[in-house]
Formats: structure tokens, C-alpha cells, sequence
């Protein structure tokens, strides 16, 4: 939304502009699952002491903190609100005030205490070569647990599993060709061991936050949203990026830009995937909608589950 | 807290706390997860007469990114190398379309330079207000009384006032949204944040233009007068009540600096390129930079390579290892690289605050005080001024619809080396190109220039030996030791 780039004022950073177009675009894709309700401030009010009882554990395997940091950047309802009142989110490493011991011994006490309720957020892969020892976690009961100890734990017992992010979702960049820590998503790792949860992928790398937080949103509030073949909720990952392209038209028209630079033409010929990706980046836009990467160079289809072995290489021509 | 005065002008009047609970017998104590940083990292230290005396830090994850490299497109390490930092993935960017540039033989545009500059530039802003906000400020404030800000350590040594407190947390809640503002930069001339599609080698893939150059420095306005009216003023503040912390955390004092964000067309940079080993300045020679792996899990024949002939062959089984992280050292010693490194090596004015309140000068100035946990808080707070002068600066040179890309083809065969600093440090790429396809791919990243283990030669990496003396008077709420490790960003 290049014509939309004015700094909002301080009212409109809490409610304005971007909760417009946030729920035009639920609305536009999920009538009459009334998913929108849920970001009303009176609602979410409601919502608080019931959420509570479904507090959100998130836990880090072979990830950046990219999701994480996206998560940070969400703009309707703030993190600030999602941090204070939408979400409890009782174990987050990036943002939580424990470590060490009591870090440990609380995501093992509100994964007992809120057991088959609460929601598990995955981001990054699960590495299963070597015993699990390219990822540690944590210590508990003296002993040194893995990202696969972890999982096996707390899998089960969660209500339902988030594999935010491409790495938890399909394994992402630790699992592509190379790895040698056996990598895997979180669908992938409970079919080897049987668990049977639940799992919503939010696949993006990073996932925008509008994904992640309406998403976890809905889950807690009306289950688990309606899913695609590859575990995504259609409301965000429903629809291909370049049959729905604002540069569909110049594509028509047979207007290719030739170079990574110009600023007009159908990004085909520089080895854009937006015709093999599905996500609704051409019209929720990035980080305010300041921009998306169509517009900037090319998409390199990283909601996918081949990204990046099947989605690279990204530019054109070789 | 604009308006709030500090508590105290003094920054020495806090004491170092004797040892009141260990004794003179040894204790250990282990904290894992170490929290509120980027990745999986994990210390245990030795206690004794109140102080530690001695300490590992395990880096505990492995991706193996320079293997999945191998065999790709050259231009896609752009992307690839990103993804290994979520909060840095501009300066991981920046180093490898440095390393492709030099590998392609390519000159950047002077507005692709710029552009360049100000995608990095803001994000440097954002990365150093998330990291004294978001990470590190709960060491030194309690945030409200519901998760994920409990729990938290019962004694945790909190000495501000509660409308000093409150204040804080305040700043805290509006950083969320300033740091947020610094990614709607980055993404207006960077594609989208995290991980940015406008780097690439030969430039920046979007031309700005005059619309998106107004967007952006409309919201640096804001972001900048945070900086200046909020974030560097409590820095100074904390160092009143925990004055302690200024003297504590010395570490090594040997600091290594590449040099970042290019001031002309001959790589002249801002914040300057250089070593500084045993008190005395040096050049950088980047062949006297060695990986050594006595104590990581990797094969022990790969020990003691510059990252031109770099290895990276893992063994989780190895024995007496105990981290998935390298033990770089430069000219056989280790360096501390971030902040710190760079302002000391840079040397440049203080803001009015900091001149104020310390009553000098320049950074060199403040002397042995800026070698310990808060100082190095100083130097990241004083390096946020010194980016944002820039960002105003690049913003006036950069020329809306002037092309900033440059294409070529991939070459045959080639060797190229990409030296930045991400805001936590030091960072190197190394690619190496045959047949047109990465035949080789090397990555010295910033925290492994900190966090590292021991090295071959039996010298601790430059957090460990900060940790010695670091005072824990009650090994239960082991508060400092988070502090200093979280004074580094790792």
C-alpha cells in the first residue's frame, strides 16, 4: 500500500487504519466464521480470564528468532496487548523475565497443570540426528533435555500444536539439502513417534504476525481454523500470489521487467514463485503495509513446503 | 521519562557487594536457558568468596549452514545466510553481497552504497533499542506482574525507585512499537523485515523514491527522538544505581572491529575498521584470523584454519567439547567484537548526555570503566546516536529514481570476502565459486567472536574470562552473570 506509507498518528497506531484492513481481509476471506469479533477491545477484554486457562508455551529448536521478532512486529492488536492481554504466554525465551532452573521447572509446571489446554508454539526445525544433541533447550530434574526430549514431552500433551514458521512446519532451511543434523517439521516429527495433537502450520519465513497472532487467536477462541493440504489455515493461505498479483495485469500485457531494479513489469522472467505460492502477502503487504516482495524484487516462496530446495534457485536468469 | 531527573550524578559512588552466602568454598551454579538473547546458549560458572573464578558458556544448537550452501546459486547465500539471525539478517545480508560484490568484481552505485547503508542503518537502531529494552532491561527493572515478566528470580536485585520503575516500563511498552517503526523503515527500501529481499550482490533491488524516502524519514524523526530523549538518558540513569556494574566485566580488553556502513566510494567507513590487542591499536590483517575447535564439536583435524581454508565438520560426539561454537582468535588471542569494540576503536564524541553525565569527552575517554557490563550498554546506547547522525546524513545524499543495482553474471570460478559488523559484532563471509555454484562457504558470525569456548591453546573465550570476578553474592539469584552475558547481545 505504497499510497498509505503516512506515520499514524498515536490513536490510529492502537486502533486506526491497520485494524481496518486487518478485518476487511478476515472478513473478505472467513465470512461467517466471525473471526473479526475477536479483535474488538471490548471482546478481547471479555476474553482475557478465559485465555488465561489456555496459556501459550512457546518453545525454540533449530530457529533464528525470526518468528519470534516478526511476532514483536504486529500492529493490530499490539504486541503490547497481545503481551498483556490477549495471549498468556507463560514461556517465550526471547521476551520472558526467568532463566536457568525456574525458566525450566515453570514450562514444565504450566504444561502439567494446563495439560491437553494449553497451545505449544513451535518455531524452528526439530534436528533428530545424534540423539537430538544439535539443539538443547534446557536443563530439568538434572538432567539435559533436546528440542526432540522437549517434543516428545510436551507434544502429547499439549491441546494443539502451532508450527510457526517454515522451519517448524515443513523443516525449512536446517532440513534442506546439506543438513546433516536431520532436521524436520513438527508434523513430520510427530508421524515418527506416534503423537497425535493436533497441528496448525503458519509457514513463512518469517510468518507476518497477522498470520501467527490470528491464527494462535483463533485457536483459542473458535479451534482450530480450516485447513489446507499442507496443514495452513486457507484464511491466510488460500490463495496464490500471482494469480491474485497487482502486477497480474503488466504479466498480461506481456511487461516483464528484464531487471532486478525496475520498478514496473511482472517479476516472471527474475525468478519470482509467485505463481507456485500461496499466501495473502499481495494485499495484507509487510510490516505496516510499508511494502512486500513482489514490489521490491522478487517472492521466493517461502510459505511453501519445498522452501528453498524446491523454490531456488531464487533469480533469473541463471 | 523525559522529564524525570537521575537519581545521582555520580557514577562510582556503587560498590562492589562482598561475598555473603558462598564463602571461600567453591559453588556451581548453572543457567540454562540463558534467556533473553538470540539462540540457545547455556553458562556455568564456579563460585567462590562471592565472586566467580571460573566459567563456560556451551553454545547448544547447530544448523550447518555452510553445508546446505554447497552446490546452491551464489546469489541466494543473500537469502540463505539471512535466516541464521532473525535479528540481525541485514548485517548478514550486507556481509554476503560484500563477499558476492567482491567475487563478481562489481562497484556499487553511490545511491546503491546509501541504500545499502540506510536498509543496515535501521536496523541497527531497532536491534540496539530491542536489546536494551526487550533483552537486557529486566536485569535492571521488574516489568508488570504477569507472564511472560514472572516469574522471576525472588532476589533479583532491582535498586530503582518504583516511578523509576513504572517509567521504565513504560519505555519498555512504547520501544515495541519504536523498534517496530525501525522495520517499517527497513522494509520500506529492504522489501520486508525480518529477512530482506532488497540486498543483493550488485547493490539494492528497489530504487527509492521520493515517497518512500519521505515515509522513511518521517518515522526516523520519531525513532530518533527517542533515541535521544529516552533510551541514552536511562542508560546514564541505571548507572547510577548499579555505579557497581561500571567496574566489573572487564574481560580480555582486546576488541576486534571490520569496520561498517561505507562513508564513500573508497570503503572509508563510520565506524572505523581496526584491532586493538594488550592496549595498543592495530590494522586488520584478515589472515591472521584462526577458527580453532579443541572444545567444539568438530572435527579436531579442522583445528586452527582462517576461514579462507575454513572447515566446518561437525561431531556431536566428541569428547571434553562443550560447544557448537568456534573459538576464533585474531593473532592468537581472543577479541571481543560489538559496540564496545567499535566505539572504542572509532573513538568518537560522546552525545551531550554522555559527556554530561561522565564529564569527558570522547569514548577513549571514559577509560577502564567502558570495559564492564554497563559500559558496554554506554557504548551500544552511544553507538545508536552515531547510526541515527548517519541514517539523517544518508537520507539527505540518497537521490530518489537514481538506479542503485548493478548486474552481472555469475562468474565461472571466484573468491570473495564480505567484512561487516552486526549490531553484536564482527562478521565475516567467505564464498568461494566454482563452475558458477558455491563451492565453498564460510561464516564467522559476531557472537562467536564472544561466545566462544576454549581454544586449542587453553585461553577462555572473551565472555567466560568477563565472568571471572563478577560478583555473585547469592548463588540463587545468580543476577549478574545473566547481566554480563546479556551486556554482549548475544
Amino acid at each position: 500500500m505504497k499510497n498509505n506509507k503516512k506515520l499514524p498518528n498515536e490513536a490510529q497506531m492502537k486502533t486506526g487504519v491497520s485494524r481496518r484492513n486487518f478485518l476487511k481481509s478476515l472478513t473478505g476471506t472467513a465470512a461467517g466464521i466471525g473471526i473479526s469479533q475477536m479483535f474488538n477491545p471490548a471482546f478481547v477484554s471479555a476474553l482475557t480470564e478465559e485465555l488465561k486457562k489456555h496459556p501459550v508455551i512457546w518453545i525454540q529448536g533449530q530457529a533464528c528468532t525470526g518468528c519470534s521478532v516478526s511476532l514483536l512486529n504486529t500492529i493490530d492488536p499490539s504486541i503490547a496487548d497481545v503481551l498483556l492481554k490477549v495471549i498468556s504466554l507463560e514461556f517465550l525465551p526471547t521476551v520472558m523475565a526467568s532463566e536457568g532452573k525456574m525458566a525450566m521447572e515453570n514450562l514444565y509446571h504450566i504444561a502439567d497443570k494446563y495439560q491437553g489446554k494449553f497451545s505449544l508454539a513451535v518455531e524452528g526445525a526439530i534436528p533428530t540426528a545424534a540423539n537430538g544433541k544439535y539443539c538443547t533447550i534446557g536443563e530439568y530434574d538434572h538432567k539435559e533435555l533436546t528440542m526432540v526430549d522437549i517434543m516428545k514431552d510436551l507434544g502429547p500433551k499439549a491441546g494443539s500444536v502451532l508450527a510457526v514458521g517454515t522451519c517448524a512446519a515443513y523443516g525449512g532451511i536446517p532440513s534442506a539439502q546439506g543438513n546433516v543434523t536431520g532436521a524436520m517439521g513438527v508434523m513430520e516429527f510427530f508421524k515418527k513417534y506416534s503423537i497425535q495433537t493436533p497441528v496448525v502450520n503458519i509457514p513463512g519465513c518469517p510468518p507476518h504476525p497477522d498470520w501467527i497472532v490470528g491464527s494462535i487467536s483463533h485457536l483459542l477462541t473458535k479451534g482450530i481454523p480450516e485447513l489446507d493440504s499442507d496443514g495452513r489455515p486457507v484464511i491466510f493461505f488460500g490463495e496464490n500470489i500471482h494469480e491474485n498479483c497487482p502486477r497480474l495485469e503488466q504479466f498480461d500485457n506481456d511487461n516483464l521487467s528484464e531487471k532486478m531494479s525496475s520498478p514496473q513489469g511482472c517479476r516472471m522472467d527474475l525468478g519470482c514463485k509467485g505463481p507456485d505460492t500461496h499466501a495473502d502477502c499481495f494485499q495484507r503487504k509487510w510490516n505496516n503495509g510499508m511494502n512486500w516482495c513482489v514490489d521490491n524484487s522478487v517472492c521466493i516462496g517461502c510459505v511453501e513446503p519445498g522452501f528453498p530446495d524446491l523454490t531456488s534457485p531464487f533469480y533469473e536468469p541463471a | 521519562m523525559a522529564g524525570n531527573k537521575p537519581e545521582t550524578k555520580s557514577l562510582s559512588k556503587g560498590k562492589l557487594k562482598p561475598g555473603i552466602m558462598s564463602g571461600n568454598k567453591k559453588i556451581k551454579v548453572a543457567i540454562d536457558p540463558v534467556t533473553r538473547i538470540e539462540g540457545h546458549l547455556k553458562v556455568e560458572v564456579e563460585i567462590k568468596d562471592g565472586v566467580v573464578a571460573d566459567a563456560r558458556v556451551f553454545g547448544g544448537m547447530f544448523r550447518g549452514f555452510e553445508q546446505i550452501l554447497i552446490g546452491r546459486d551464489p546469489r541466494d547465500a543473500t537469502q540463505i545466510t539471512q535466516r541464521i539471525c532473525g535479528v540481525c539478517p541485514t548485517a548478514h545480508a550486507t556481509a554476503s553481497a560484500l563477499a558476492l560484490d567482491d567475487a563478481f568484481k562489481l562497484k556499487l552505485t553511490p545511491n546503491g552504497r546509501i541504500a545499502r547503508n540506510l536498509i543496515l542503518g535501521a536496523n541497527f537502531l531497532q536491534s540496539h533499542i530491542l536489546h536494551f529494552y526487550h533483552l537486557a532491561a529486566l536485569d535492571y527493572v521488574n516489568g508488570p506482574d504477569v507472564a511472560p515478566f514472572i516469574p522471576r528470580y525472588a532476589k533479583n536485585d532491582i535498586r530503582v525507585s518504583k516511578a523509576i520503575n513504572d517509567a521504565a516500563v513504560e519505555q519498555y511498552l512504547e520501544a515495541l512499537e519504536i523498534r517496530k517503526i525501525c522495520h517499517e523503515m527497513v522494509a520500506l527500501l529492504g522489501g520486508k523485515m525480518p529477512h530482506v529481499q532488497g540486498i543483493m550482490v550488485g547493490g539494492t533491488t528497489e530504487i527509492p523514491t521520493r515517497e518512500a524516502l519521505n515515509a522513511f524519514a518521517e518515522r526516523f524523526k520519531v525513532v530518533k527522538k527517542f533515541i535521544m530523549e529516552k533510551y541514552i538518558p536511562i542508560v546514564y540513569l541505571l548507572a547510577g544505581p548499579y555505579g557497581d556494574l561500571l567496574k566489573t566485566g572487564g574481560g580480555y580488553k582486546n576488541l576486534v572491529s571490520w569496520g561498517v556502513f561505507p562513508m564513500d566510494d573508497a570503503g572509508n567507513t563510520l565506524l572505523k575498521r581496526g584491532v586493538f590487542t594488550d592496549g595498543k591499536d592495530g590494522k586488520v590483517n584478515v589472515d591472521l584470523i584462526k577458527e580453532y575447535v579443541k572444545y567444539s564439536y568438530f572435527d579436531d583435524a579442522t583445528t586452527g584454519l582462517n576461514p579462507k581454508q575454513g572447515q566446518t565438520i561437525p561431531n556431536p560426539d566428541k569428547k571434553n567439547a562443550y560447544s557448537f561454537i568456534k573459538a576464533p582468535r585474531y593473532n592468537g588471542k581472543p577479541h571481543e567484537g560489538g559496540p564496545l569494540a567499535r566505539m572504542w576503536i572509532t573513538n568518537p564524541e560522546l552525545s551531550k548526555t554522555g559527556q554530561d553525565k561522565l564529564g569527558v569527552k570522547r569514548m577513549r575517554d571514559i577509560g577502564d570503566a567502558a570495559f564492564s557490563i554497563l559500559g558496554r550498554h554506554v557504548a551500544r546506547a552511544e553507538e545508536t546516536a552515531i547510526v541515527a547522525d548517519a541514517v539523517e546524513l544518508w537520507l539527505s545524499q540518497a537521490q530518489p529514481g537514481k538506479e542503485t543495482f548493478v548486474s552481472s553474471p555469475i562468474p565461472d570460478a571466484a573468491e570473495g570476502l564480505g567484512l561487516t559488523e552486526a549490531p553484536r559484532g564482527a562478521l565475516l563471509h567467505y564464498i568461494d565459486i566454482k563452475d558458477q555454484k558455491i563451492a565453498n562457504y564460510q561464516i564467522t558470525s559476531a557472537t562467536i567472536w564472544n561466545a566462544n569456548p576454549m581454544d586449542d591453546m587453553g585461553q577462555r573465550g572473551p565472555m567466560e574470562q568477563a565472568l571471572i570476578g563478577v560478583p555473585v553474592p547469592d548463588p540463587e539469584n545468580p543476577v549478574n552473570v545473566g547481566r554480563l552475558i546479556r551486556s554482549y547481545d548475544p
